[in-house]
């Protein structure tokens, strides 16, 4: 879909903070100089193409449970089947592959330390490969988005 | 699935908490009206809804309330994970800094793990070409200078799964 200048302000704006009020979308409304019906419907729209994820919450996964990056270098050949048993593995929220030795990285999460631990246990027994585990030791800048350079997007 | 609150920084969350992560985790009803329209859903005063989400904000369990834009949708086709060796007693300062540079999206300390993994500071850029990822990452090396003995960058080739955090009744758990 074609973004319009308000579009791209929409986004501007509240890609790191929306306002949590009463009337958040009336108060978007305001500061956008458009009605509340604008913004809902346009904030729909940019839902049902896919080019917002989603307007809403982000939860802080360690204040619900732990969590962490882990990785493992599969066999070329054996990618798809590897990639596959790490999706059906419980707690896995983030699957990407790489172009590197180590191919797969993923996310595992758990209620707690214990869980996630076992759980990275369970699944490199079963994958029968080592499992790089990556927790974050400091957040310098923690998944808050960035600067959109609308003038370089195709 | 349950909520452990072993771990003493953990806020507690009450069952309407957890209720209420469920009924928003995909994202916040687009009504005039939101908080009411969730009241109705779970049986809530909307005023009471909107004051257990900013309880959560206030506790960090919500990082942030957001119209997060999927960046590949955008047309970020490129994204990259540079990753950085970094001396150990400039981690802390170069990762705040690698951290601020207005095209970083995240940026974290993590283990290395020798000799497998020599790379301890991660950041992540998004562009719309290899090339515009590799000016980038050459910014980065620039800041840190000295202080980096190697990188690379892992640019991602397929999104095989991606899903936000996901709560589930306790009861669904096996």
């Amino acid at each position: 879909m074609r973004l319009d200048t308000v579009d791209k302000q929409l986004i501007n704006h509240y890609q790191r903070n929306l306002p949590v009020c009463e009337r958040p979308y009336q108060e978007m409304a305001s500061n956008l100089g458009i009605s509340e019906d604008e913004v809902i419907s346009r904030l729909a729209t940019l839902q049902s193409h896919q080019v917002l994820s989603r307007v809403g919450p982000v939860f802080e996964h360690s204040q619900a449970g732990a969590s962490l990056l882990a990785a493992v270098a599969a066999p070329p050949e054996q990618m798809d089947m590897v990639a596959a048993r790490i999706n059906k593995a419980p707690g896995v929220n983030h699957n990407y592959a790489r172009e590197h030795t180590y191919n797969l990285w993923f996310v595992m999460t758990a209620p707690d330390e214990d869980t996630l631990d076992e759980r990275l246990d369970e699944l490199e027994h079963h994958l029968k490969l080592p499992i790089l585990r990556l927790p974050m030791v400091e957040g310098y800048h923690i998944d808050l988005g960035f600067d959109i350079d609308w003038d370089a997007l195709p | 699935m349950s909520i452990s609150t072993s771990k003493s920084e953990q806020a507690k969350l009450t069952e309407q908490d957890r209720e209420l992560i469920m009924a928003t985790q995909e994202g916040l009803p687009l009504v005039s009206d939101p908080w009411g329209e969730l009241g109705r859903q779970l049986g809530m005063r909307a005023e009471d809804v909107l004051a257990r989400f900013q309880q959560m904000q206030n506790s960090g369990v919500i990082r942030r309330v957001a119209a997060v834009p999927d960046h590949y949708k955008l047309g970020y086709r490129y994204n990259g994970m540079t990753v950085w060796d970094v001396s150990d007693s400039a981690i802390s300062e170069m990762g705040q800094r690698v951290g601020d540079l207005p095209f970083v999206s995240h940026c974290y300390r993590r283990p290395r793990h020798l000799p497998y993994w020599s790379f301890n500071l991660f950041a992540m850029v998004h562009g719309t070409s290899r090339e515009e990822v590799e000016d980038k990452a050459r910014q980065i090396k620039d800041l840190l200078g000295d202080s980096c003995a190697g990188n690379t960058i892992l640019y991602s080739s397929a999104i095989l799964k991606k899903t936000g955090l996901r709560l589930r009744k306790q009861k669904d758990t096996p």
